[in-house]
């Protein structure tokens, strides 16, 4: 398989999820996760929350639930099985919280190969804003994909 | 609960109070798949793992960031901690016990906002770094 840079600076139609509390406190479990302000609003309150926060790394699942992690191997002809997460970053400008309704849209911040191109590198961004048009949060991920017929070749 | 983590005491060096997970079982696995909306078979179907060229199911890296994430938020509270960022640097699988941990690396202050810079690292049972990141906390 080859890199198509073309895919570089592609932006994904935006997308919109509304963040409901039971999928907060489903998440929070499967963590292994038990303060009170995840779970019940009064606890989120009292903790300084306008509401039942999401856990620091549920913009991800977010994004997953709008189909954003797996469109962009879709979109190459890449097996799903082939990639993994190289690397995530999160950067928090305001909370997200159960209720709100976030908007956001995938780009492909940029493409590359190591190994003589035994494996790819592709980065992409996510900007989310919530339903008052607040920026919310940025997503920084890199997908590195085992390219197999290149491993066999040399 | 977070503890209050006061600016002017906090030293370069200092360590955040370790928090160790596990060990990880294939239940919490099938668990946060659903919790997380990744359903990725190299998570749980070992023959698709091994067909994908893994030695079997790995745990979810997603599952290990919040893992990491937790250990800062029993730190100090969610909405102090600005940003937060790691590299996949190597596997775990099931039965892995996990260790995160923290140290301050920095404090500036940037328009009249005290920040602190942590390096952060999840390791397994045999000591080798699974997650390694850096995240940044307001005070």
């Amino acid at each position: 398989m080859e890199l198509n840079k073309e895919f570089i600076g592609k932006e994904y139609e935006p997308f919109e999820i509304e963040v409901e509390k039971g999928r907060i406190a489903q998440f929070a479990r499967s963590i292994g996760e038990e303060n009170p302000i995840y779970f019940d609003a009064e606890a989120a309150k009292k903790a300084g929350f306008r509401g039942i926060p999401v856990p620091l790394t549920f913009a991800y699942t977010i994004t997953m639930d709008a189909g954003q992690s797996f469109n962009v191997l879709e979109d190459m002809g890449i097996e799903k099985t082939n990639a993994v997460h190289g690397e995530q970053g999160f950067t928090y400008h305001n909370e997200i919280c159960a209720g709100d309704k976030i908007t956001g849209s995938q780009k492909i911040v940029d493409m590359y190969d190591k190994k003589n191109g035994a494996l790819l590198f592709i980065v992409t961004g996510i900007t989310l804003t919530n339903q008052d048009e607040l920026h919310v949060a940025d997503l920084h991920s890199v997908i590195v994909v085992r390219n197999k017929q290149q491993g066999r070749d040399g | 609960m977070a503890n209050i983590v006061n600016y002017l005491e906090l030293e370069i060096g200092e360590l955040l109070p370790d928090l160790v997970k596990g060990p990880i079982s294939r239940t919490q696995l099938a668990l946060f798949a659903g919790a997380s909306g990744d359903h990725n078979p190299i998570h749980l179907d070992e023959k698709e793992a091994k067909a994908g060229g893994l030695p079997g199911v790995i745990v979810h890296g997603m599952l290990m960031m919040a893992i990491l994430g937790q250990m800062l938020t029993n730190w100090v509270s969610q909405s102090q901690i600005k940003a937060f960022s790691n590299r996949f640097a190597a596997m775990a699988v099931p039965g892995d016990v996990i260790t995160c941990s923290g140290k301050v690396v920095a404090k500036r202050e940037e328009n009249g906002v005290r920040l602190v810079d942590l390096e952060i690292i999840a390791k397994n049972q045999n000591g080798d770094a699974m997650l390694k990141g850096v995240a940044t906390v307001e005070l």
